[in-house]
């Protein structure tokens, strides 16, 4: 009996050591895709694409809410005869996640995932030649830090925007200029509503940038030590104070509760504000760029590297950006246009003056979402907080 | 009946008041299923039908029905295969490790699903995927399978308990052959067991959510579907219209597997099976 | 009438006849035969995959954006789960809810296993049998959306309370468990009702003689005997509210131990994996005390 008990259980030994063999060969080694737009099954000139769009039947995105909505994705339909078909991603971290499934054919990354998604090998970059309306992108959206490695470019400019600090005009006069009601200090407590993922470090950090010159923040997202304690320290005491958290997938939950007064004040995307000015009746509610400056986000278009529908995709890309589809989307979600000629297709004539499309300048002032690095960029060398040390942290102040 | 009438009319009122506590959510889903407007205030201010015709004529509401009746065919027919040959090796016979298999059946659906599913799209991933084999529908089998063998075990392990092991004796004695015992004297046994463990392994599968999440690369099951479009403001009503649907679709199997199971001799047996299948179901 | 000729030839020796003469001869390999298929399975899919996660527990990431996992040895991220104060806080606020939700789900289950069990007419019974297994087909994440409705400021539950001048407990803690309670409720009240079904009616109706009034032969004879099936649901409840990430995002802003696992999973997957040793082994020294108590023979 004993003797086989021992039989059993070296026979259950071997077969973990064999399963440990096994995975401690496979499994980690990111497959460091190689700087090449060749993707299996993609045409090489547009009628080929075309005509193989027609064969793959769809195309699957990870997208932000509201980026294909069906009055615009039908008609891309129509044309192409692809299928649409969509996953909202509740975060950059998401769309990270959602990507390296390799189930998806492509992307809308703002720039705390496309490095990531790079660096992975998850997406491939573009051969802009394949996509007639990348000839309009406005100039100065072209071969950006957090979509162009070495030169080669790895997708196309969605639009841009701010993130906004939205709040009831009950609570909060709307002459506000200041974050100050959603930080430390509040007259709001148990009333915010903020988003839930560690890049709200920065806007954290941007507040500090204007409270706290004295510690000579200039990107909020390279941050060494001090200026990333500071940030978390202010994040923790405004912890206490926060009603509820949202995200890519639950912004909805901000427009009710802004509805019933549960949350005043808080951080938000324009496509909320756009949701709560449609109720019946309108919100009363201001949402605007406070002194301090804000976040925000340039989203890419990427394509994963093993794209079950290169063609469709392309096709989508190319769709996107086109004059039609892009001002649609910047009217419907709230943000700039990338394509100068969608200015024209809003359709209220105001919409590419309101949002600062072809205004540098106040881009300037828009920290677009990054994806922060060991390598602060400057002369402090590599002492900044990496990507993971802000998801800890976040899940830290989280608690 | 021994309780004094003070207990039993305690009893009748906690029974009704736990009942009511039961069905009141699934009122308010059916209420919401009607409501004209989209957001979900409360009082509801117009009833309308129309958001019936709307999911019914959404083509990615039948893709996400279809997929989840295919994954959960196809799980349960795996669960019934492995679920009744562990159930027959246990119960006819003693050996070390009888209790350490019980254990590992019932492991899947005892640990939390976010560990199951994690665990399962780690070894996708990093075993399966270089091997060529990606997210499909048959991930999505694999691991539903893997929770629902035990509802099929469990029922056949306590349907093995109540039937002596003479018979087959006796058949064999009787000149019939291993196979021939097994089609004709045990499995007739078996059956309406393994029937009823198959309708519920089924329904668990269909309404998997967590593991499926991370076994489905782009697929959509429907509590996918559901899980995406509860989110979307503009879906709201369309969702509630098709858990309403799902729920009393699911009736009939519940009725079904009821009548199969018998008499009130085997409520428990009955009562057991819904346990812990229907704990797979709720699987988070 | 068979002749004795009939009986007397014996069945000709097919393969399939002499392949279940061997296994009936050697039940051994028989039940190995039974079991490989089954437990092949389980080892390879099941525990294989675990193992991986466990394996991956003792990895680490490092480059330049910190999230590359290194296939280097070493427990930093068991050190981390032990140092950090907010992995210890999650897992204890996980844990409490965990218990807390068992233990209001066994109050609200009793009465009406019982009832079903011992008290209702044999139509009644089966009438609530279905009554209760229904709900449990209604779709979870329907079921926790309706309780975010519910719970909400202008929800179901404060217009009923209204009236009494009183008001829901909102999205806290309290509603929260309020939820929980709600959703695993039918896994405790079928296995208590087959528990209590199980007991003979001889024994209650014994300790009635023996002048046992109902409550002392409740607390003396019935609750004991029944105890086990008790624990056999709280498997059930307990693990349940140990992994659940969805509702908690839904209804609560505080962070459970299915939420950690799923935010930090993909860029620090160590870490994550770590952290999700907690449940399984939560778990697995709570399957094994339930089995002590005799648990498995209520499943």
């Amino acid at each position: 009996m004993r003797r086989k008990r021992i039989a059993v259980w070296a026979a259950l030994g071997l077969l973990v050591a064999a399963l440990s063999v096994v995975a401690a060969g496979c499994g980690g080694g990111s497959d460091n895709g190689s700087a090449s737009t060749e993707i299996e099954g993609l045409g090489s000139n547009l009628d080929e694409i075309k005509a193989n769009a027609k064969n793959e039947g769809q195309v699957n995105l990870v997208i932000w809410a509201g980026y294909a909505d069906k009055s615009w994705a039908d008609t891309f339909t129509q044309q192409t005869g692809c299928k649409v078909n969509t996953k909202d991603g509740a975060s950059s971290d998401d769309m990270v996640d959602l990507m390296a499934t390799g189930a998806y054919d492509g992307v809308s990354a703002s720039g705390d995932a496309t490095l990531r998604l790079i660096a992975k090998g998850d997406v491939a970059p573009v051969n802009f030649d394949l996509i007639p309306n990348y000839a309009d992108v406005y100039e100065g959206l072209k071969g950006k830090s957090y979509n162009t490695v070495d030169g080669v470019g790895y997708g196309v400019p969605h639009g841009r925007g701010p993130n906004l600090m939205v709040w009831s005009n009950d609570a909060i006069s709307p002459d506000n200029d200041s974050w100050a009601p959603i930080w430390p200090g509040t007259d709001h407590k148990g009333k915010l509503s903020i988003y839930d993922n560690q890049i709200f470090i920065a806007d954290a950090a941007l507040y500090l940038k204007a409270t706290q010159p004295d510690l000579n923040i200039t990107d909020p997202y390279e941050l060494d030590d001090d200026q990333f304690n500071a940030a978390i320290d202010l994040l923790k005491q405004q912890r206490p104070n926060i009603g509820e958290y949202w995200d890519g997938v639950t912004y909805a939950k901000q427009v009710t509760s802004f509805k019933s007064g549960e949350a005043v004040v808080g951080t938000t995307w324009p496509y909320q504000v756009n949701l709560m000015k449609a109720e019946k009746p309108p919100l009363n509610v201001t949402a605007k760029v406070p002194k301090e400056g804000t976040t925000g986000w340039s989203d890419t278009w990427m394509i994963a590297s093993k794209a079950a529908h290169p063609n469709c995709m392309y096709l989508w890309m190319d769709y996107i950006i086109s004059p039609d589809a892009n001002a649609k989307v910047a009217e419907y979600f709230g943000e700039a246009p990338s394509n100068a000629k969608a200015c024209e297709k809003t359709t209220n004539p105001n919409h590419c003056a309101d949002y600062h499309a072809d205004d540098e300048s106040y881009w300037n002032n828009v920290y677009y979402w990054n994806t922060p690095q060991a390598d602060c960029g400057d002369d402090r060398g590599d002492v900044c907080k990496t990507y993971e040390d802000w998801r800890s942290a976040w899940t830290e102040v989280r608690g | 009946m021994t309780e004094s009438r003070t207990a039993r009319i305690c009893l009748r009122l906690g029974a009704a008041g736990t009942l009511a506590f039961i069905y009141f959510p699934l009122v308010v889903i059916a209420i919401y299923a009607f409501n004209e407007n989209i957001s979900q205030t409360w009082p509801i201010e117009a009833y309308t039908t129309k958001w019936f015709s709307v999911a019914w004529n959404n083509p990615d509401v039948r893709d996400a029905l279809w997929l989840s009746v295919k994954a959960a065919s196809g799980a349960t027919v795996i669960a019934l295969v492995l679920g009744t040959l562990a159930g027959l090796a246990v119960s006819r016979s003693r050996f070390f490790g009888r209790e350490v298999i019980s254990f590992l059946v019932i492991l899947p659906i005892a640990l939390p699903g976010i560990v199951t599913g994690l665990a399962l799209q780690a070894t996708i991933l990093n075993v399966l995927d270089p091997l060529g084999i990606s997210f499909s529908i048959w991930t999505i089998v694999i691991g539903h399978a893997t929770f629902c063998i035990v509802v099929l075990y469990n029922n056949a392990v306590a349907r093995m308990r109540r039937v002596s092991g003479n018979l087959d004796e006796a058949s064999m004695d009787l000149g019939a052959d291993g196979w021939q015992t097994f089609r004709f004297v045990t499995f007739p046994q078996l059956r309406s067991a393994l029937l009823a463990g198959a309708l519920l392994a089924f329904a668990l599968s269909f309404d998997e959510v967590v593991v499926t999440i991370f076994t489905s690369g782009a697929q959509r099951t429907l509590p996918i579907w559901m899980f995406e479009n509860f989110a979307r403001p503009r879906e709201l009503p369309v969702v509630n219209v098709v858990a309403l649907f799902v729920i009393f679709a699911s009736i009939i199997p519940v009725w079904i597997a009821q009548r199969i199971a018998g008499g009130t001799g085997l409520a428990a047996e009955r009562a057991g099976q819904g346990a812990v299948a229907a704990s797979i179901e709720a699987e988070p | 009438m068979t002749s004795i000729a009939d009986v007397e030839s014996p069945p000709r020796q097919g393969p399939g006849r002499r392949l279940s003469t061997f296994f009936v001869r050697h039940s051994r390999l028989r039940l190995a035969a039974l079991l490989a298929l089954p437990l092949g399975w389980l080892l390879v899919i099941y525990l294989g995959s675990l193992f991986l996660l466990l394996l991956a527990s003792f990895w680490e990431v490092g480059g330049i954006l910190g999230t590359d996992i290194v296939h280097s040895w070493n427990l930093d991220n068991y050190k981390t789960l032990v140092d950090e104060p907010v992995y210890r806080n999650v897992a204890f606020r996980t844990i409490s809810m965990a218990v807390l939700v068992t233990v209001a789900d066994a109050v609200l289950a009793f009465p009406i296993a019982y009832y079903m069990a011992r008290v209702a007419t044999p139509r009644t019974r089966n009438a609530l049998v279905v009554a209760v297994l229904t709900p449990l087909w209604a779709s979870y994440l329907v079921k926790a959306y309706s309780w975010r409705t519910i719970l909400g400021e202008e929800g179901v539950l404060n217009w009923l309370l209204a009236p009494f001048g009183l008001s829901g407990p909102g999205y806290s803690s309290t509603g929260l468990w309020l939820a929980f309670t709600y959703l695993w409720l039918p896994f405790m009240i079928l296995p208590i009702y087959a528990g209590l079904e199980r007991i003979p009616g001889s024994l209650i109706e014994a300790s009635a003689d023996l002048g046992g009034k109902s409550v002392r032969t409740f607390w003396k004879v019935t609750l004991p005997l029944a105890f086990p099936a008790v624990v056999a649901g709280s498997i059930f409840t307990f693990s349940l509210t140990l992994g659940d990430y969805i509702l908690p995002g839904l209804i609560s802003d505080q962070q459970f131990i299915g939420t950690v696992i799923y935010n930090d999973r993909g860029s620090n997957l160590p870490v994550a994996a770590a952290f999700a040793m907690v449940p399984v082994l939560v778990m697995t020294a709570y399957l094994w005390g339930a089995k002590r108590l005799g648990a498995f023979e209520n499943l």
